[in-house]
């Protein structure tokens, strides 16, 4: 935490260049990878890429061995987008692209390695399309050559399951239809407006409007269709969705207007109609626009690898596809890679990291004969497995065979808009019956009329309006204060929501800092000058962490430097012993606190004392705790021991409930049992091991260190650093629903206006073509200007 | 006056190829991704002084 260090910062990556600084150039790098891809740069006359962005540069990891799964036909041709042999198409996922040098550097490839033909970079979707000369360049040698310039592709099991991609772009075609004919149609029926009496526009007008007629059909059956569809899906499920009313106010419109220019009675309303479907597809189109760059429909396959290394009974390696690991196989796992399904250790030291499966942060120890479940990750060295099952019968995976993850909350959740428009249609229903009475009995002729003419008018567009301008607007203006909703109808659920329930580690305490103190006797200069250098020379994660808050000492070189992986380390200089490790390790045989994980010092021989490592709550968990309790229940699961619960209790409000060693199986009945007894639930969590809980939840909200990095399936994706905020972006969607509440205000006071006109049977096309685009430009701005001072109210606090 | 029949029939013609164009770009996937064009156009220049080769066309050939 102390790092005091004056460092000068890498020119390639831009990280502090500590503890090691290497130079080139006159140029200064933090490790050789950074150094390695800036000479490709300059070598390839690239080096343009610093001068786009200064520091743009990420550090490329090491990946030996990695991608042998690429000589793999098989699993090539499933990547593949295109191949006819000489040429090849693929789409790389690049997490680390992340500024505009980065697009300069990918779409130059070609200046890397002749055989690209071109490559083009999504930046909202951090992908990039490459097309290459297969004859020449292997999809592995692609592959390993961005590996190099630290543009390591993401490929995951997802990727081979998922197949081709196809990009719906029906709402942008329907828009366009409707956009067009609405601006023909608006021409054609200029002289209408006007009711200008002349000669040759008298003569001619049947000709406009039967033009106007065509144009209206395309409008109606395609991009109007859906409305069609889904009116009449709500019917049959016995629901009067907002749906019903746009579709019966289209299709009179339609109808109505047919008749007019058919029978030579008036002009019709084709510019209402035509106007209304284009307003409402807008609405539709802003509301679908999110955010590209992120998912929100992972499962365990965006984690998985999709190969791994098999030995077969002659010792020889091959990769393998996930899928196709028989019980029995025996399976080679390297530094970093995650296993992919149940086995038992046979060889190697195995250090396993469930983060991901149970929450549990520290790593653990496992010795040959050990079972380990699929989704630890292998921290030191290279280890041997032999499957127990299959992929998908793992413990992990089985998990995703639960019902929650088939529901579908947008479905099973009751809108705001669905309960006002049932009462809506029903009294609009009325009016049309009752004045269509009374013009029977005074003046039939009129009665059709103004039955057609009150269902026009009564049309819902600007209540269809409000609801997707309000939320599309606050979810871009969240997605501002990095939380990222995956849609609009989110907003209207997190508004509804009783009781919340936090995962612990990663959740409400940091990764990345975590307290350490120090239990023992006093330590000399010279002693932690030993400790420093000690640690500083360690890779283990542990060592890293008590390294960053340890205060700067000079460098020593040690005559011995030992590393047993998995127990500890140890170093002598000038006759001086210095061991760091597990209690054994150091045949330390005092009390042990066994739920807090500690390191164990001994120099010289002599115990001095230990390091217990604590989690650190992240910054302003207090207020957002008093925050959050006024308005819901809260509750904490954690994956990990009771070791931190008197802590915790002190941090929390006083009915909280508290429950330690929850596997993820537990976590999602804990929230269904919430959800039976008739709470509204959010779940907050950050990994796999909490996905369950997750889509189980009413709405299930994953906190991120960084959102580039795969978070599990959930509704919503919230940046760590505005962790605190959680309190006001409740608020804020509770605020939302009001405004959508004073819209539907607003556009009755149209309605009623407009059904006056319909009612004493006066509707004049020119009004209805004033009076139907008003409201729904009146209820955009509104809740454009409304969303937008909640949005600076958010930013200010 | 008649000539109002082809005055109408061009200008819709017109509107219907524009329209069309309209199509065309967008199964082209030009509006797939609205932003990295915007960065993209700023490289241009820097491409021409920093090498002599020609600019690559970033046109996509297969949909």
């Amino acid at each position: 935490m102390s790092k005091k260090k004056e460092a000068t910062t890498c020119y390639h990556c831009g990280d502090l260049c500590d503890p090691i600084e290497i130079f080139s150039d006159e140029k200064s790098f933090c490790c050789n990878g950074c150094k390695t891809v800036y000479e490709i740069f300059s070598e390839n006359d690239l080096t343009c890429y610093y001068d786009l962005q200064s520091a743009p540069g990420t550090t490329p990891s090491e990946i030996s061995g990695k991608y042998d799964f690429l000589e793999n036909q098989d699993i090539v041709k499933k990547l593949l987008e295109f191949d006819d042999g000489k040429h090849q198409i693929i789409t790389f996922y690049i997490p680390t692209i992340h500024c505009s040098s980065c697009i300069w550097v990918l779409e130059n490839l070609n200046k890397l390695q002749a055989s690209v033909t071109t490559s083009q970079v999504n930046f909202p979707k951090k992908t990039v399309r490459i097309t290459f000369k297969s004859d020449d360049l292997s999809l592995k040698q692609l592959v390993l050559l961005m590996s190099s310039i630290g543009y390591e592709p993401y490929i995951s099991l997802e990727d081979y399951t998922s197949g081709k991609k196809s990009i719906d772009r029906q709402l942008i075609y329907k828009l366009g239809v409707a956009g067009f004919a609405f601006g023909n149609i608006m021409f054609l029926s200029f002289p209408e407006y006007f009711e200008v009496s002349e000669f040759w526009l008298d003569r001619y007008k049947l000709v406009f409007r039967w033009i106007m007629l065509l144009f209206s059909i395309p409008v109606v059956f395609y991009s109007g269709w859906d409305y069609f569809v889904s009116a009449y899906k709500g019917l049959r499920s016995k629901i009067l969705n907002i749906d019903v009313p746009i579709a019966l106010g289209i299709s009179v419109l339609f109808l109505r207007s047919v008749a007019e220019v058919v029978f030579d009675l008036g002009s019709g309303f084709f510019d209402s109609l035509t106007g209304l479907i284009f307003f409402l597809l807008i609405g539709k189109y802003f509301q679908q626009r999110t955010y590209s760059f992120l998912s929100f429909e992972r499962d365990y396959k965006s984690y998985f690898p999709i190969a791994v290394t098999r030995i077969d009974t002659y010792k020889k390696e091959e990769s393998v596809q996930v899928y196709e690991i028989m019980k029995g196989d025996r399976l080679l796992i390297r530094n970093d890679e995650l296993i992919p399904v149940d086995g038992i250790l046979i060889s190697g030291n195995a250090l396993i990291d469930y983060s991901f499966v149970t929450g549990e942060a520290a790593a653990v120890q496992k010795i040959s004969g050990d079972k380990l479940y699929a989704g630890g990750k292998q921290l030191s060295g290279v280890i041997e497995i032999e499957a127990l099952r299959s992929v998908e019968q793992s413990y992990l995976t089985q998990l995703w065979g639960n019902e929650a993850f088939k529901e579908n909350k947008v479905q099973a959740f009751n809108s705001l808009i669905d309960s006002i428009s049932k009462r809506f249609t029903i009294i609009v229903l009325a009016i049309a019956f009752f004045s269509t009475a009374f013009w029977l009995y005074s003046d039939s002729t009129k009665a059709l009329n103004v039955f057609t003419a009150v269902l026009i008018i009564a049309c819902p567009c600007a209540i269809a309006l409000a609801t997707p301008f309000t939320l599309g607007n606050m979810l871009r203006i969240l997605g501002q204060q990095n939380f990222y909703l995956k849609n609009a109808n989110v907003i209207e659920r997190i508004a509804k929501i009783t009781t919340i329930v936090f995962d612990k580690t990663g959740t409400i305490t940091t990764n990345k800092k975590s307290v350490i103190n120090y239990e023992g006797e006093f330590l000399s200069e010279q002693e932690e000058t030993l400790l420093f250098n000690l640690v500083r020379a360690s890779n283990h994660p542990l060592s890293r962490q008590l390294y960053d808050t340890l205060s700067v000492k000079e460098i020593i070189k040690f005559d011995t430097f030992e590393e047993v992986i998995g127990k500890g380390i140890e170093a002598s200089y000038k006759g001086i012993s210095i061991k760091v490790g597990s209690a054994k390790y150091v045949n330390y045989k005092g009390e042990q606190n066994t739920l807090q994980t500690s390191v164990y010092l001994q120099i010289d021989e002599k115990y001095k004392g230990c390091f217990n490592f604590q989690n650190t709550y992240r910054e302003g968990l207090n207020e957002v705790f008093e925050g959050l309790k006024s308005n819901s229940k809260i509750a904490i699961l954690s994956g990990d021991n009771e070791g931190e619960r008197v802590r915790l209790t002190s941090l929390l409000p006083k009915e909280t409930t508290l429950l330690f060693q929850q596997n993820p199986q537990q976590k999602l009945d804990f929230v269904k049992d919430l959800q039976q007894k008739g709470e509204r639930v959010m779940m907050i969590g950050d990994g796999l091991n909490d996905a369950g809980a997750l889509a189980q939840s009413d709405v299930g909200i994953v906190v991120s260190e960084n959102i580039n990095v795969f978070s599990p399936a959930c509704d919503g994706i919230l940046d760590a650093t505005h962790f605190s905020s959680l309190p006001s972006y409740l608020n804020v969607s509770k605020k939302s629903l009001k405004i959508i509440k004073w819209s539907f205000v607003f556009s009755f006071i149209y309605n009623i206006t407009g059904l006056y006109f319909a009612v004493t049977g006066n509707l004049l096309p020119v009004i209805a073509a004033i009076l139907m685009p008003l409201s729904s430009i009146s209820i955009v701005v509104f809740t454009t200007i409304a969303t937008g001072y909640e949005g600076k109210m958010l930013r200010k606090n | 006056m008649s000539i109002i029949y082809l005055l109408l029939a061009i200008s819709i013609v017109i509107a219907i190829g524009f329209f069309i164009v309209f199509i065309i770009s967008v199964k082209k996937g030009q509006y797939d991704d609205v932003y990295t064009p915007s960065i993209r156009m700023l490289f241009d220049d820097e491409l021409v002084k920093e090498t002599k080769q020609t600019n690559t066309t970033k046109t996509e050939k297969l949909n």
